[in-house]
């Protein structure tokens, strides 16, 4: 027996196209209640992976249990899973209360039973008004509502979510994502959410995957994540605009650890070190854009005199262009403190809230 | 401070029809005489009028009695109209020791067509919904050998055919004939459906699957419903082919159950006697009637399917 409050474990899974390794021995187990997203580009196998876990896929290795029952070999309907998929998939022919009510037909639900669900459903996502249109004649939103609605109708206890947002325009992908969200405060059921989009993991999860390659490269809270990735690959992929990287290296100077490039120097005194504690070697510093002070008049423990390049401003805030030493380095500035180009500014940042990493093997520091 | 309402009009006291406005505006006008529609409605109309003389003279020659034929005006219309050659070509025309006309193979034709149709319809089409959704092992060799059959030659699988008939006790009967035309319309066919149900979006039958459905619920509620279009094209290349049919017909029947198009060879080829024209000619059209209602009335069905297929597979 296993613990109950694991609604989703998923144990050396691996699977292979041919000769193509796209899950490599992978290990996962979600909360009950969770709401998991995971989070890569194309192509990493997070698709893949809830295609498995849904039982679309058959895996060529490893077990998937869900709510404690090893579900390996069952079939979709078996498992206790909704789907919502990213073209909606609704089915064209039937109305959406056919829509709803196709899979509880298929599992032999007796009639007034089909009828209350649905009408629950319809009132949880309000679109009883759309019951009897068919999905043409839906708008995107309306349709992914009454995708996610045939998920709900079916009272499972995992929810699985492939890209639900993608097809959807800007507006009404912010629009939806907080009602996913408040439906799983509702709900509190397990949710599993694949999604390239960022600010999707970022705002929806109680933890997110970073995947690449069939991997799992981080398994955290989003501000976890986003404060303190655990290898380069990481903080490259989250955060918008990405983090600044510096090359350089680590150098010890009287038991003081700092980061030397381009004739310049930071010191690390407040960096927090992994266990390994500091050791000198080539690395990677990585500050994030709104880690970076401009002309604030404050005391940093490093501060130097950068040109303005370019200004890009993006309304609540303004994205500056500029360079420290001789590599490129970002900063968020408020619209309001917006330096002009060709300007020089001065700059100044904790590394605190840096992130150090191995030059070789990208692993944080 | 511009607003929306001075950014969408025109600013007081500009003139609009002194300023921007004058000159060309709206669609450019087209010539209907240009010398791009002369040659192109020209071409159209040579060409029409190259296919429809055929059908004209057909028309018109049933439509004579033999003694006006043989003054060999062949574009002048009848004189004296007479349906006597269609009645004869349906009831009463001889061919070998049966003198009823194209009737008997009508029937028989029906009774081919009909059950053909269906069966290769219904087998090819799970066929096509197995290999494009329901990935089996050895499904792409099975594809190919199945494609490959299309392009044997049908000369070589004559005979075999004739031997496994007579061993099943089916050479010479309508079934034997049925069996033999849904065999051969299978790899196209099952090609068409095939491509079709591709077209079909994967997530939509993972959803169905989510959903609960197997094998068959998801082919009757979801699949066929959606694949209405491709089945009108199926159809209509299964009659008019089937119908049409000569080679397996004379091949794999008897005099009793020869189908309508060997028993239109049979009255035009007869050697004794007079070569009565008019029936001649009424009896072919007959025979290519079935095939022509059908483009008729499904012209634009047709039309739709075979794009629908096209552009997506």
């Amino acid at each position: 027996m296993e613990s109950t409050d694991v609604s989703v474990s998923i144990r050396n899974l691996s699977l292979n196209f041919g000769t193509v390794s796209v899950l490599k021995n992978l290990d996962l187990d979600v909360q009950d209640g969770e709401f998991l997203v995971l989070l890569g580009p194309s192509g990493c196998g997070k698709s893949t992976l809830l295609n498995c876990i849904a039982g679309l896929m058959d895996v060529t290795d490893g077990q998937i249990h869900i709510k404690g029952k090893n579900v390996t070999w069952e079939e979709p309907k078996d498992r206790g899973i909704g789907m919502v998929f990213q073209s909606y998939a609704l089915y064209p022919q039937m109305s959406v209360r056919g829509n709803l009510s196709f899979g509880l037909k298929t599992a032999g639900v007796a009639k007034d039973e089909i009828a209350k669900r649905v009408a629950r459903t319809a009132d949880v996502l309000q679109i009883e008004p759309l019951l009897d249109r068919k999905p043409s004649q839906l708008s995107g939103g309306q349709r992914q509502r009454v995708a996610i609605g045939r998920a709900l109708v079916r009272d499972v206890d995992v929810f699985l979510f492939d890209e639900p947002l993608s097809n959807l325009d800007a507006k009404l992908r912010s629009e939806l994502r907080v009602e996913i969200k408040r439906l799983h405060q509702k709900l509190a059921n397990t949710m599993i959410y694949v999604t390239h989009d960022q600010i999707e993991a970022m705002t929806l999860a109680d933890r997110i995957a970073v995947m690449r390659s069939g991997l799992i490269q981080q398994l955290d809270a989003p501000q976890t994540i986003y404060s303190r990735p655990v290898n380069r690959y990481v903080a490259d992929f989250i955060g918008s605009p990405g983090m600044n990287f510096i090359e350089g290296e680590v150098a010890l100077k009287d038991g003081a650890a700092h980061f030397r490039f381009d004739g310049l120097d930071i010191p690390l005194a407040r960096y927090e070190f992994d266990k390994a504690g500091a050791k000198a070697g080539p690395a990677t510093f990585g500050i994030r854009p709104e880690h970076v002070a401009v002309n604030s008049g404050e005391d940093w423990p490093f501060t130097a005199t950068a040109p303005v390049e370019i200004v890009e401003p993006m309304g609540s805030d303004t994205l500056v262009w500029s360079r420290l030493g001789k590599q490129a380095l970002t900063i968020r500035v408020s619209s309001e403190r917006t330096p002009r180009v060709g300007e020089n500014v001065t700059i100044g940042f904790d590394p605190m809230n840096a992130s150090l990493f191995d030059a070789a093997s990208g692993e944080r520091l | 401070m511009a607003d929306v309402q001075t950014l969408n009009t025109v600013a007081v006291g500009i003139d609009p029809a002194a300023g921007q406005l004058s000159g060309p505006r709206g669609a450019k006008p087209r010539r209907v005489l240009s010398r791009r529609n002369i040659f192109l409605y020209g071409t159209l109309i040579v060409v029409a009028v190259y296919y429809l003389i055929p059908l004209y003279v057909m028309i018109v020659t049933s439509l004579k009695g033999m003694p006006e034929i043989r003054l060999g005006n062949i574009f002048s219309p009848p004189v004296e109209i007479t349906f006597e050659p269609w009645v004869k070509a349906w009831a009463t025309a001889c061919t070998g020791l049966n003198c009823d006309g194209l009737s008997r193979g009508f029937w028989n034709s029906v009774q081919i067509t009909v059950p053909s149709v269906i069966f290769s319809i219904a087998v090819a089409s799970v066929n096509g919904y197995a290999l494009a959704n329901w990935r089996f092992k050895g499904a792409d060799t099975f594809f190919t050998i199945l494609i490959v059959g299309a392009f044997i030659p049908y000369q070589v699988m004559i005979y075999p055919i004739v031997i496994l008939l007579r061993e099943m006790g089916l050479y010479g009967t309508l079934w034997g004939l049925v069996i033999v035309h849904s065999i051969f319309g299978m790899p196209i066919l099952t090609l068409l459906f095939r491509n079709y149900f591709s077209s079909v979006p994967e997530e939509l039958f993972k959803a169905a699957r989510v959903d609960g459905a197997g094998f068959w619920r998801i082919y009757f509620v979801i699949m066929l419903p959606m694949a209405l279009p491709i089945f009108v094209v199926a159809i209509i290349l299964q009659i008019t082919g089937i119908w049409n049919d000569f080679l397996f017909g004379v091949i794999y029947t008897k005099p009793d159950t020869y189908p309508m198009t060997v028993q239109l060879n049979n009255i035009v080829n007869s050697v004794q006697g007079v070569k009565e024209y008019n029936v001649n000619m009424a009896a072919t059209i007959l025979t290519g009637l079935v095939p022509l209602i059908v483009y008729f009335v499904s012209g634009k069905l047709f039309v739709r399917g075979i794009a629908a297929g096209a552009v997506k597979g």
